[in-house]
């Protein structure tokens, strides 16, 4: 097995609760975004783009469709000889086993798997953010500055700042303080949750938080300032891109929409940071003379007979005759039925929408959400769905 | 499933007639209905019908075609016993590579032996369609036939050219002459034939000890009493395409959607290599009628009756009407296209007009910009 520069470990176990029925089935890396990929899609490409060739995929929650999914790692480059991706289930040992109890907790229980390739560096990603970023810029910087910790921020709306790890930067990017979602943030200054370990501080301390029996074994809420207590160098890096957390349907919903716009922050037609997905066999969509459509994304394999417009269809949609998609994102393999109307919501794969079905309101700013699957014969408008 | 067939996709002597599209690939890889190559229909017939290994035989101009096949992956004929097998000419002599089929098929005997495939299965990949190869088998076995072939009632073959038949009232084959020939007949041969592995060996060594190396005008054509060759009728969609002309419009037959779902779904789906392109794009005020649009493209002007392959980009104010756009062309800013195909990589630059005939549509070279 050859030496490693850096690993990543990619936790993609997230239950993803608060994105409701899409995440019923589901581990919220799995679920769809943007037409054709999936939320983990982004990471990986990452990774790919980054020259990482060794994952580790800490998978927990209804892993079976992302597992399916993932296979050998074949689509983002993965299937390597010496390395590649492996999936990381939580498994028992002679001693009994347990769930992954956080995310530091997931990390120490496959020190193993990185021992085998005896990196200088560990990457710690998630897999429910949407963004492009080259990794190696990031540990070159970590390098540069002989940091022992290095984690990506970004500056978030002051609104959104308590869903984040907050920190406080000196002028140099040494962090000063780290708090994981302040009631009331005194920073706007945001933790992308992607660190750079130096591998032997972080073995240390994994052991350390592992012995520590009042520890959640979170790397936000005990590892971090656990270091920063300790005076172990933690350094800031700075991410100018576009980058999302897409853990609410709100933010789904968005990050979606945001794809939309004439240059889109986060352009998926680049090709030199192309993102991989398992790509579906299907011919190209087809637009009957009745279509259309206008400010939207729409993939091979569907049928566009009605309007569809400011929204993102899936693969193999169909549209029916007078139906009009306004605004929303339609799952793989949806029916949208003739005269059907929907209006800002979230379809799930495989539902179908009867014929004159109206699915949310023109006057209504939240998201109307349909499982996967579901039948919908009668007007369905969810008024304010749970949100956090 | 696993298939007592055994695959050849055989692209000797395939037709040149596409102009400037076959000018430096072969007819096989000739990219069509938006995101795939002539190829992948032939190839993914087999593959649903459970043929786990498939030889190309090919000839000449076979850099897109393994550029295109690679191992074989995207059609899932990546294993460790079977899968993908292309096979370019084996010859001492250049001028023997312009020979037969029957004599590649001799040069390449070991393909045959080594296989453990009772029968063997010889298509073309100019024949579109989509077709169930299992069926096939079951109905040879039924007759007691030496040969089937895959025939299909088709008056119409929009300047493709077939091979044609003639069968009596049980379907066996009694006439079968070349597209030029004088018989009247709307059945054509879908130049597809199942036989045992044996026979075909058998008739490479006796045609080739007579001097003759062609697999059907010489070895099939001349035994239409000596053997028993049955047809199989295939209902679903055929496109014949060895001409620009057929290829054209049988591109604009793909804009039906009743063709688009039996061609493209039934009875399974048509595989290709594939490629990490977006969803298409379209931008405010883009407009689009009757088209059928790839992965990958951006749309902010006007396509009507149209076929964009996979990044094609269409700029604001540009109308694209009864053409076929192949991959990354640019129709710039106010252009306006009527009746082209542009190969790959066409750019036309901003405000420019090109206008061809449904007859004879403007053809562009790869790379061009106008």
């Amino acid at each position: 097995m050859g030496r490693k520069r850096m690993v990543a470990m990619l936790l993609a176990g997230g239950e993803g609760k608060r994105l409701g029925v899409l995440t019923k089935d589901l581990a919220k890396p799995a679920v769809h975004f943007g037409g054709k990929y999936r939320i983990i899609d982004f990471t990986l490409s990452n990774c790919a783009h980054s020259g990482i060739d060794t994952i580790g995929v800490l998978t927990q929650y209804q892993p079976l469709v992302l597992n399916t999914y993932l296979g050998i790692g074949s689509p983002w480059g993965l299937d390597r000889r010496d390395g590649g991706m492996a999936i990381l289930p939580p498994y028992v040992k002679q001693k009994g086993g347990m769930w992954y109890k956080g995310t530091a907790n997931a990390i120490y229980q496959n020190m193993g798997f990185i021992d085998r390739y005896d990196p200088d560096y560990v990457l710690v990603i998630s897999g429910d953010h949407i963004y492009k970023m080259d990794y190696e810029l990031m540990l070159q910087e970590h390098e540069e500055r002989g940091a022992d910790v290095t984690i990506a921020c970004i500056e978030v709306g002051w609104k959104e700042a308590s869903r984040f790890g907050i920190m406080h930067v000196d002028d140099d990017g040494a962090i000063t303080s780290f708090e994981e979602k302040p009631k009331v943030p005194t920073s706007n200054l945001a933790s992308m949750g992607i660190y750079i370990f130096s591998w032997p501080v972080l073995q240390q301390y994994l052991v350390r938080d592992e012995a520590n029996r009042l520890s959640g074994n979170d790397f936000g809420k005990d590892v971090i300032p656990a270091m920063l207590q300790d005076g172990v160098k933690l350094q800031s890096y700075t991410f100018n891109g576009y980058w999302k957390d897409v853990g609410t349907l709100e933010s789904l919903w968005e990050a979606n929409m945001d794809l939309l716009s004439e240059n889109p922050a986060l352009d998926l037609n680049d090709r030199d940071w192309r993102i991989y997905s398992v790509n579906p066999n299907r011919p190209a969509h087809y637009s009957a003379a009745t279509a259309d459509i206008a400010d939207s994304l729409i993939t091979e394999g569907c049928i566009v007979e009605g309007l569809v417009h400011r929204s993102v269809l899936f693969y193999g949609v169909q549209s029916g005759i007078d139906s009009q998609v306004r605004e929303s994102i339609i799952m793989p393999n949806v029916k949208i039925g003739k005269g059907a109307r929907i209006y800002r919501a979230i379809i799930g794969e495989g539902a179908i929408i009867g014929d004159g079905v109206v699915v949310g309101s023109p006057d209504n700013s939240s998201v109307t959400v349909i499982g996967s699957d579901e039948l919908v014969t009668s007007n369905h408008s969810l008024q304010g769905v749970e949100q956090p | 499933m696993n298939s007592n067939i055994l695959g050849v996709i055989n692209l000797i002597h395939e037709s040149d007639e596409l102009e400037s599209l076959t000018a430096s690939r072969c007819l096989a890889t000739v990219p069509f209905g938006a995101r795939f190559r002539l190829i992948d229909f032939t190839l993914s017939s087999m593959v649903n019908s459970g043929i786990t290994k498939v030889g190309v035989f090919a000839q000449t101009k076979y850099r897109s075609l393994i550029d295109h096949l690679g191992s074989g992956k995207h059609w899932d004929l990546q294993h460790r016993q079977s899968g993908l097998f292309i096979m370019p000419p084996v010859t001492d002599d250049v001028n023997e590579v312009r020979r037969g089929d029957l004599y590649h098929f001799y040069q390449h005997r070991d393909y045959f032996t080594r296989s453990t495939q009772e029968y063997v299965l010889i298509a073309r990949s100019h024949m579109i369609c989509n077709i169930d190869f299992d069926a096939m088998l079951s109905s040879h076995k039924a007759s007691g036939a030496d040969i089937t072939v895959v025939t299909k009632e088709q008056p119409e073959l929009f300047g493709g050219k077939a091979r044609k038949l003639q069968i009596d009232e049980r379907g066996r084959v009694t006439a079968m002459q070349d597209h030029y020939g004088r018989l009247e007949s709307d059945l054509i041969s879908m130049e597809m034939y199942l036989m045992r592995k044996e026979l075909l060996l058998e008739l490479v060594d006796t045609s080739l000890a007579q001097g003759q190396d062609h697999l059907v005008r010489h070895a099939i054509m001349s035994r239409v009493n000596q053997l028993h060759i049955q047809s199989y009728a295939y209902e679903g969609y055929l496109g014949v395409i060895n001409t620009l002309n057929s290829y054209y419009k049988n591109s604009m037959q793909l804009l039906r959607p009743e063709v688009w779902k039996s061609l493209f779904f039934e009875p399974g789906p048509i595989y290709t290599k594939v490629k990490d392109e977006p969803p298409a794009r379209y931008a405010e005020g883009a407009k689009t009628s009757n088209s059928l649009v790839a992965n990958g493209c951006i749309i902010e002007g006007t396509v009507i009756n149209s076929i964009l392959f996979r990044g094609v980009h269409v700029h604001k104010g540009a109308v694209v009407r009864n053409s076929i756009i192949m991959q990354n062309g640019i129709i710039g800013e106010h252009s306006f296209v009527d009746h082209v195909i542009l190969d790959k990589d066409v750019t036309v630059e901003r405000g420019r007009e090109l206008r061809g005939a449904e007859v004879s549509p403007f053809l562009a070279v790869k790379r061009k910009v106008i």
